[in-house]
């Protein structure tokens, strides 16, 4: 059999259209994010800031919680006795400190936004495609927990059952889940009624599994953006607790502890405020850009 | 409408006594109580402790005793102020809060409002990605960084100077000694209102009776003004609506760190030293207050936006 001899000058364009490839939407969008300086640089930052708050500690010559007795009195910047930022009124290493909290600081803000993200996208995503009664009561139940002043019961529940770090990124995260089933249950109603979930549905799959394979992973992208911006505000709840005295406990500490240590001190050791001020307020900042920059390249209907 | 406002009110009642009834029995049901001092006391005095406060009696009767009082205005006797009941403590916090918020809530409003609608206007233009820059800032930079942040400026840096302002506490009374306070509680709320005016106002001067309004001559000024404007405040009503019970009820941040006697610091130091009665009071009129003021944003959606009919539903 012989191949077909295509004379026509529009048979090489054709075979080249074929090899076009369709970009997907998180094609776009990584394509998007990318051009985003001030996403991509923020990226760059949180990474940084990350590896040095989760390797730092172990490489530098003081632990976070090793008191040096020759430096009791709060020293600036030290090169010698391997102080790189000085110490606190306790003699302990400034930068060591710093990283350690900002450890502390990342963990809840990850854990307890994992557990917001948890119930928020399962709350979201069974009230918007089941409708009907379920719906009613999971959505009626978050509207009275908005009018619930949840701070407040963040800070009781620290008070009475004790300073637990498992206790805190879970109540954190209790109280961070409402938006993000708002947000879910809203796209899961504009994806119900979709020719593929019928689809799915003729092909036999059960509930479960087309609210896993089928909605949850496109309603992702939203959540994502989502995701990003919670972040900052957890570390922010958290820092508050431990600002209050309420967070992790000595010999821990965490970026909200180290402002409230350093605000007691600032009249003659500035640095102690200013230097975890500061690295908690880049990530803070870093965290916000990232998030509006998801948000323009997922959907850039605003630009 | 009326009637609308009336079954608002049938859902709003309940849901106050849930969170109530909720913070009840989570004090009651912790370890711990209001008189483990550190020097243990004789079983007689705690004994006459628990009876002055009525904690001797069964839990039922003494949730039932404190809801009737609660419902009469009395929050019961503080555990720790003694001589002070958690009513008057509240009455001598609560306008110190009040007014702070209020006045941080207007300097949010006089200020986010015309930026965002500035930026809006000047989209993708110099001047918008300036003022976006500083609201980014306002939302980054909690209040507990930005406070002694500020302290450490205005109070010690430029000490003797004629910008040094008073770290807080009430002073002399003076409006110098608001000034630190108010501003930072009124930073993150500049920059949320700047935001969501700014997004607002965009999605608004894009929609078609805006292009029908200019269209037809109308002077830009009026457009912006009577046509996106009008329809651009619905979501800033939104956010101002929690955001009022929010700063009335004081913050507890600024007023620990500024040492204002408000209702916020109030209610940490209630936390911290158990003592019931206090923050139970504290959380009711805050949860009151959030009810309130959703109530109000709701009834304000039907006079922003006429197509919002609540009576027909």
């Amino acid at each position: 059999m012989t191949s077909v001899n295509l004379a026509s000058p529009h048979a090489d364009a054709l075979t080249d259209a074929g090899a076009i490839e369709g970009r997907s939407l998180w094609q776009d969008a990584w394509r998007r994010l990318f051009a985003n300086k001030a996403a991509v640089t923020s990226l760059v930052i949180l990474a940084v800031m990350a590896v040095l708050c989760f390797l730092g500690p172990t490489l530098l010559p003081w632990s976070y919680d090793a008191i040096d007795w020759d430096h009791v009195e709060g020293i600036g910047p030290d090169m010698e006795s391997g102080h790189y930022l000085g110490t606190d009124s306790v003699g302990r290493d400034l930068l060591a400190r710093t990283l350690f909290g900002g450890r502390i600081s990342m963990t809840v803000g990850l854990l307890a936004t994992s557990v917001a993200l948890l119930i928020g996208v399962t709350v979201g995503a069974v009230a918007g495609y089941l409708g009907g009664t379920v719906d009613q009561l999971l959505m009626r139940f978050v509207d009275l927990m908005y009018s619930v002043p949840l701070t407040f019961f963040v800070i009781i529940l620290m008070v009475l059952f004790g300073r637990n770090f498992a206790l805190m990124f879970i109540a954190i995260g209790f109280v961070e889940w409402l938006t993000m089933a708002r947000i879910v249950r809203g796209q899961t109603l504009s994806l119900r009624n979709k020719e593929f979930i019928d689809a799915a549905r003729a092909g036999g799959a059960g509930t479960s599994s087309i609210i896993l394979r089928h909605i949850v992973p496109n309603v992702l992208g939203v959540v994502a953006v989502y995701v990003t911006l919670t972040i900052p505000q957890v570390i922010i709840l958290e820092s508050f607790l431990s600002f209050l005295g309420l967070g992790v406990q000595e010999p821990m500490t965490s970026w909200g502890m180290l402002i409230n240590e350093g605000a007691a001190e600032m009249e003659t050791n500035p640095r102690t405020l200013l230097v975890p001020a500061l690295s908690m307020t880049v990530t803070l900042f870093c965290l916000n850009f990232l998030g509006d920059g998801l948000r323009d390249a997922l959907d850039p209907k605003d630009r | 409408m009326l009637s609308y406002i009336v079954r608002r009110l049938l859902i709003a009642i309940p849901t106050f006594f849930v969170i109530v009834t909720a913070c009840f029995f989570l004090m009651r049901a912790a370890p711990g109580g209001p008189f483990d001092a550190e020097a243990p006391v004789p079983p007689e005095i705690l004994a006459n402790l628990r009876a002055a406060y009525n904690l001797d009696k069964p839990l039922v009767q003494q949730y039932a005793d404190y809801m009737v009082r609660m419902v009469q205005g009395d929050f019961g006797p503080s555990f720790k102020y003694k001589d002070f009941t958690v009513t008057e403590l509240i009455a001598q916090g609560a306008p110190i809060s009040a007014q702070n918020g209020l006045a941080a809530l207007i300097l949010a409003i006089m200020i986010g409002v015309p930026v965002g609608i500035m930026a809006a206007l000047n989209q993708n233009s110099r001047r918008d990605y300036t003022a976006m820059g500083f609201a980014m800032t306002g939302i980054a930079v909690p209040n507990f960084v930005m406070a002694p942040t500020l302290i450490l400026i205005f109070a010690i840096w430029l000490k003797d100077t004629p910008f040094q302002l008073p770290a807080g506490s009430l002073g002399d009374g003076g409006v110098k000694h608001r000034i630190l306070p108010v501003f930072t509680l009124s930073l993150v709320y500049i920059a949320y209102l700047a935001r969501i005016t700014r997004a607002s106002m965009i999605e608004a001067l894009r929609q078609n009776f805006v292009r029908t309004a200019r269209a037809k001559g109308l002077p830009y000024r009026s457009v912006v003004v009577r046509h996106a404007l009008k329809n651009a405040m619905i979501p800033v009503v939104t956010f101002l609506g929690p955001a009022t019970a929010f700063l009335l009820t004081g913050s507890m941040v600024v007023e620990t760190i500024y040492a204002l006697p408000g209702i916020g610091r109030y209610f940490v130091q209630g936390a911290l030293n158990r003592d019931y009665t206090l923050v139970m009071g504290v959380t009711a009129l805050s949860a009151a207050l959030i009810l309130i003021m959703n109530l109000v944003v709701d009834v304000a959606y039907a006079y922003l936006d006429p197509r919002v009919r609540y009576d027909q539903r």
